[in-house]
């Protein structure tokens, strides 16, 4: 026990070796760093979300490899895909399988070409630069590894891409950094998968996730980022999308709880015509704290927002929304649609939502809504005269519930995997009466 | 099969069934109707054991058994079948996952192993195109975007897969077009059996022309005040319920 060492954090990795132009980015990213304003319960942005998480055990332990199987296909069966394994935050080959296709490059860092290397140094930070987010600058601090994916103009990506983060450590805590740029040139297609488990048996662990996502003119990303681990996990990640002229993002945000759980998603609306589908999924039960927290930056005119965010509840967990969505003096005739519905389970559960419209200009259609509500009494009883009972009948509405939004997922064994994982949950035993959770 | 006897009950403060007694033997197809707010639905949902209803006297034996005592989801498995006047969306739930969950738990109580998906697949497909629905309707969320004749097309669909003992319909022919009409009334026939009865609650006598009942009863003010054979029912199409209320005292 001790309170969060922020000298100790960033020093963490300072002596890791690495390419020379890895070290020059954690180096900047230590001096973001000690400036970055540390978060208290009075930064409107983390009002609900408290760090003590942080304090709750030594973190500060490099990730090591460690020896592993793991068939990572066996995640999504049936999913067919480029696939990239980070054990631990470190790029395991011999778990990984890409097939190279003209066009489309996708490898981790430290394999990076000279081509790569042009991408990277073009685009790398660049979409997070100027946040006020400090874990930003973490990322940044434990940099030594990450993802490039990058299709060529007119390309469009033969095979999902699957990247996933496996936790395997026993005798945690790890912390790491999740690293990834997407860079989509025009009229380019890709459908990108981030994966977070871990490991039955799995220590604590502490990430700091980053994804950068730059989709270009007319071309067209699916991102669907799932976090998995188990509940003792700490994650701290963000999203930045940026979308050009008639650019289209599909996106889903799938998360368990976990000890702490905070995710920023920020996207950009940079060209017109450009339009986004943001769901979010979040399941959360025993003393779990899961943070959603999304921008959307209608920077010009014509472009189109559709977001749809539902969670579950359960126990003596908390949930916290947050969705901004920001309509700029010259971004006429946006659409934008913001709904935040949320189902409590138990008298302790709690959701903090806030959806927010913020519009400066006036010729725009736009909506935002936001519900808490109990177990719909009238469907209940409807499934209970069917001789369904209550227990089941109550997970086959939580999964109802959810199952709306896994419906729109487009490859039919991403969809199949989310509902297994949306019955498994529903159907765990909640805490037990006056009891903590393990 | 099921016999009522001064039944009694009340929604908050406000009685609602002020003593119904009902006697249905196995076989029997038994018509209630009445005017609006005579407690028709509420009978229904009291029978049924929808939460809020709080039954105040009398007594309800199903099959022998003390049908009040019994949770919900039991007087189902047990064979009671309740159609809704008004059937509930549940969106993302698919109406095959809602039906095989129903059907594997009503077998699982009669100590019937599950069907395995192929087979149930097949069985429901018959079911829905018996009641004249495209197979497509499996897979819709439950009732989601369902017209009304729809909607009541799938509750008789939920009433053949899960072949209850006494079967209630709860206004099932309100707001149907004579071909809906035809398809419950086919639906009911269909499974008229020596063991097997209907309450069919309705505000109309029109159902009553494909459904033959046995007995007609009229339902007022939350008890049953005229009792009578098909004829009733006719006198009633005739005269409107108001002489019901005056011969009634």
């Amino acid at each position: 026990m001790g309170a969060f060492d922020r000298n100790l954090a960033a020093a963490l990795y300072a002596a890791r070796p690495a390419p020379e132009w890895i070290r020059a980015l954690r180096e900047t990213a230590r001096l973001a760093w000690s400036a970055a304003p540390w978060p208290t319960r009075k930064t409107e942005a983390w009002k609900y979300t408290a760090l003590d998480a942080l304090d709750a055990t030594a973190w500060l332990r490099c990730a090591e490899a460690g020896e592993l199987g793991f068939d990572a296909a066996a995640l999504v069966p049936g999913l067919d895909a480029d696939r990239l394994v980070f054990v631990d935050g470190c790029y395991r080959a011999e778990l990984s399988c890409v097939e190279a296709q003209p066009g489309v490059r996708v490898v981790n860092f430290r394999a990076a070409n000279s081509g790569d290397r042009a991408t990277i140094d073009g685009a790398l930070g660049q979409l997070a630069a100027g946040t006020d987010n400090p874990f930003v600058a973490l990322n940044g601090c434990w940099l030594d590894d990450g993802v490039l994916l990058h299709v060529g103009a007119g390309v469009r990506a033969r095979r999902p891409v699957h990247v996933v983060h496996v936790g395997a450590a026993p005798d945690g805590p790890s912390a790491h950094a999740q690293r990834l740029l997407a860079v989509l040139g025009r009229g380019a297609e890709l459908d990108l998968i981030e994966q977070f488990v871990d490991l039955p048996g799995a220590g604590e662990s502490l990430v700091a996730g980053l994804s950068e996502l730059r989709v270009g003119e007319g071309a067209r990303l699916g991102h669907y980022r799932l976090h998995g681990e188990q509940e003792r996990a700490v994650h701290v990640g963000a999203v930045y999308v940026e979308l050009a002229r008639d650019a289209r993002c599909e996106s889903l945000l799938f998360a368990l709880g976990g000890a702490l759980k905070r995710i920023d998603f920020r996207l950009r609306h940079r060209g017109p015509g450009a339009s986004c589908r943001l769901d979010g999924i979040y399941l959360a039960r025993h003393r779990q704290h899961v943070d959603l927290h999304t921008t959307v930056e209608h920077e010009v005119a014509h472009a189109t927002t559709e977001q749809v965010c539902r969670g579950i509840v359960d126990d003596a967990a908390r949930a916290v929304f947050n969705g901004r969505i920001h309509i700029h003096p010259q971004a006429q005739k946006s659409s934008a649609e913001l709904s935040n519905r949320n189902l409590l389970l138990s008298d302790e559960a709690e959701v903090d939502t806030k959806p927010e419209l913020e519009i400066y200009a006036d010729d725009v259609r736009c909506s935002h809504g936001a519900t808490v509500s109990r177990i719909d009494e009238k469907s209940l009883y409807y499934l209970l005269t069917r001789g369904i009972g209550r227990r089941e009948a109550e997970v086959l509405l939580g999964y109802g519930f959810v199952n709306e939004l896994v419906s729109r997922v487009g490859d039919e064994a991403l969809a199949a995997m989310l509902r297994e994982v949306v019955r498994d949950w529903l159907g765990q035993p909640g805490l037990p009466a006056g009891g903590d959770a393990a | 099969m099921l016999s009522i006897a001064n039944l009694q009950a009340r929604i908050d403060d406000k009685p609602i069934l002020r003593g119904i007694d009902l006697d249905v033997k196995p076989g029997e197809v038994h018509a209630i109707m009445g005017p609006n707010g005579s407690g028709k639905s509420t009978l229904g949902y009291v029978l049924s054991g929808r939460e809020g209803y709080e039954v105040t006297a009398g007594s309800v034996r199903f099959d022998g058994q003390d049908l009040l005592a019994m949770a919900t989801e039991e007087r189902a498995r047990a064979g009671l079948f309740l159609a809704f006047q008004y059937p509930v969306e549940i969106p993302g739930v698919s109406n095959m996952e809602f039906l095989k969950a129903s059907v594997d738990a009503v077998r699982a109580h009669r100590g019937v192993e599950p069907l395995d998906a192929v087979r149930f697949l097949r069985l429901a497909r018959e079911k829905c195109e018996a009641v004249g629905m495209k197979t497509d309707f499996l897979k819709r969320g439950v009732n989601e975007g369902f017209s009304g004749g729809e909607k009541k097309r799938n509750e008789i669909l939920q009433m053949m897969l899960l072949e209850p003992r006494l079967a209630i319909l709860d206004e099932t022919d309100s707001g149907l077009d004579i071909d809906a009409l035809q398809v419950v009334a086919a639906g009911v026939n269909g499974l008229r059996a020596a063991d097997r009865s209907f309450v069919i609650v309705t505000h109309y006598q029109r159902l009553l022309d494909y459904i033959v009942p046995d007995f007609v009863h009229v339902l007022a003010h939350g008890r049953i005040v005229k009792s009578g054979g098909r004829e009733l029912a006719l006198e009633l199409e005739d005269k409107g319920y108001a002489w019901i209320g005056k011969e009634a005292g």
